[in-house]
């Protein structure tokens, strides 16, 4: 019996690609049709990949021909990017995908999820046996240890996560924090959202357009304060996030310098991601004042993709550990299974869904 | 054989500096319990010392600026133990580790253990004022850690350089208020060391009660600034660690005046 992975992903096919083979298939449906013992689909957005086990060996292409969707192209003239891994190379292959090595963005945890759904739904349709149910278990534990045991999932790296990040960094709970939002594009609408995920109760909207503040307000489920207003909320606010289409810096050092006496102290956290920035840079340098524009928060997410792509290293160390204790473990089984049955030893070949 | 306790511990404490220093040249700095159980070792050999040499001087051992140093070593173990855990474990230890080894290290490489000719009687008043004293520095010491691990966080969020400690460091806030609370704590703890060494009935040197007043002043003043508002926490984050540095260096002077002195 073999067990390997057939898929493609954004390493090796586009977009357009991708989706030809997404969403026309189920574990069931290829087990049955590829002959499959076992098999199980995992579909993203950045990839399509079916594990499977077989006791004969199945082409890449009829795994393909089960994925592809009804048509005009002709299956037979047509190779699409899949890559193939077998025994060992598979099951590093799992281990490194359900730990966000193998990522657009390293170290996304979103794939956890989807790899659980995924092995949640074949086993529900019976397409999962032993070996597969043995295999990705074991890789759920690899990549929860390998975000515990690495910095491998830390850091920002979209404009909101960074804004929260950073907010917690300074603030620690954000469910006491108050933020005023100045300004009510599609952006800012995305980061307040991103705050409320993280507790944040006490919201205010001002917006030159009092009607656009209201709407985004009841979105949000903060309270609409008129625009000629904003400044004065900043004797009492923690964070400001704005982005207006002002011309000119609305917020300056002499503007904020005579209000901070009377903040008793609480640091002023400003995310200004407009451009033309809304907030002048000097404004940085006054005490207890946190200001970052959109290039410091895209410095802030490089670095924590640099942050995590150091963590690779580490990671794959975890991986490799397991992937050779599982193979090791998987052997042991089989020889104490094989000896009395006379089967060859397992020495001899690398691994085999046999072995599982 | 209790200098041998003390090397141990001393070891325990280098265990746990070289482990944080290695995960952070990896750059793959992780809380650990390691730092925690090493420095949790290491004050179980410290502890170990001070009851040897207590009991072979037949009093609380603060006799020379070598137990001095020790007992201000151990009593920052010990601060670090009971506060540790509310903050960030592995990473306080990383602040705290070094400190400590610093000062036992400075104290077993050079000769201030001198031993005195006559036994010393124990005077409880003085052993009291002196060790409560010395646990107050301990707790300006993690004042002033928690005032360096301010400092950082601050620094990177100022200039928008996050590394890999930053995510390991505690809000600004909460270290702000742990800040303020071993102020507190300290200020108080000093406030009965120092009330309690007029009833040792030793008259003590002028300079020494005047050094002793001085600091227990700029901690008033640090305090009172502080709940007045005139200092804004990054201030009072440097002034924690101006502060402890004058307790060590007053603790210097008064070990030596009394050793000058032959008081107990």
């Amino acid at each position: 019996m073999n067990l390997f992975c057939i898929g493609l992903s954004h390493h090796t096919a586009n977009v357009a690609t991708r989706e030809q083979f997404a969403g026309n298939a189920t574990a069931e449906s290829i087990a049955r049709q590829a002959g499959c013992a076992e098999a199980l689909l995992l579909t993203t957005c950045n990839r399509v990949e079916v594990y499977a086990v077989s006791d004969k060996r199945i082409s890449t292409d009829e795994i393909a021909r089960c994925l592809m969707a009804k048509t005009n192209r002709d299956p037979d003239n047509y190779a699409p990017p899949f890559y193939r891994y077998e025994d060992n190379k598979c099951v590093q292959h799992l281990f490194r995908v359900a730990s966000g090595l193998d990522s657009m963005v390293v170290g996304e945890s979103e794939i956890f999820g989807q790899a659980k759904k995924a092995y949640e739904s074949a086993r529900t349709s019976g397409a999962v046996g032993p070996y597969l149910h043995r295999l990705f278990q074991r890789a759920f534990r690899v990549a929860k240890q390998v975000r515990t045991h690495t910095d491998i999932t830390r850091g920002a790296v979209s404009v909101g996560s960074v804004a929260v990040e950073l907010a917690q960094r300074i603030f620690g709970k954000l469910s006491e924090c108050k933020v005023l939002v100045l300004g009510a594009g599609e952006t800012s609408e995305r980061t307040t959202r991103a705050l409320v995920s993280r507790g944040v109760t006490d919201l205010r909207v001002s917006n030159r357009s009092l009607d656009r503040a209201r709407e985004l307000a009841q979105a949000v489920g903060g309270r609409a304060v008129p625009f000629d207003d904003w400044t004065t909320q900043c004797r009492e606010i923690d964070i400001l996030l704005t982005s207006t289409a002002s011309e000119t810096p609305l917020l300056t050092s002499e503007i904020l310098a005579p209000m901070l006496w009377q903040r008793s102290d609480r640091p002023l956290f400003i995310i200004d991601i407009a451009v033309p920035r809304d907030v002048d840079p000097s404004v940085n340098e006054l005490e207890g004042v946190y200001l970052y524009d959109i290039d410091s928060i895209r410095s802030v997410a490089e670095q924590s993709l640099a942050l995590r792509r150091q963590q690779i290293a580490a990671a794959e160390a975890i991986i490799a550990d397991h992937v050779t204790e599982f193979v090791d473990s998987i052997s042991r089984g089989l020889n104490r299974f094989s000896q009395p049955t006379g089967h060859s030893s397992l020495g001899e070949n690398p691994l085999h869904a046999s072995d599982l | 054989m209790d200098r041998y306790l003390l090397i141990i511990s001393t070891l325990c404490f280098f265990a746990a500096i070289v482990r944080t220093g290695l995960s952070l040249r990896a750059r793959t700095f992780q809380p650990s319990r390691f730092s925690f159980l090493a420095i949790g070792l290491g004050f179980i050999f410290q502890t170990a010392f001070l009851y040897v040499r207590g009991h072979a001087l037949g009093r609380c051992p603060l006799t020379n600026l070598f137990e001095v140093f020790i007992f201000l070593a151990w009593s920052i173990a010990l601060i670090y133990m009971l506060v540790g855990p509310a903050y960030r474990l592995s990473l306080m230890g990383a602040f705290t580790a070094p400190l400590v080894l610093l000062l036992q290290g400075f104290a077993l490489i050079t000769p201030i253990d001198t031993r005195h000719l006559v036994s010393v009687p124990a005077n409880s008043w003085l052993e009291f004022h002196a060790s409560m004293s010395l646990v107050a520095y301990g707790v300006f010491a993690l004042a002033c850690i928690a005032g360096v691990m301010y400092l950082l966080q601050e620094r990177q969020l100022k200039t928008h350089q996050l590394h890999s400690i930053f995510y390991h460091l505690p809000p600004l806030t909460n270290l702000f208020a742990a800040i303020t609370r071993l102020l507190w704590w300290g200020f108080a703890l000093y406030t009965v060391g120092i009330v309690s060494g007029f009833f040792t009935g030793h008259p003590l040197p002028r300079i020494q009660v005047m050094a002793a007043i001085a600091l227990w002043l700029l901690y008033a003043a640090i305090l009172q600034a502080r709940h007045l508002k005139w200092l804004a926490p990054k201030r009072v984050a440097a002034l924690c660690i101006i502060g402890f540095s004058a307790a060590l260096a007053l603790l210097w002077g008064i070990t030596f005046t009394a050793e000058l002195h032959h008081l107990p």
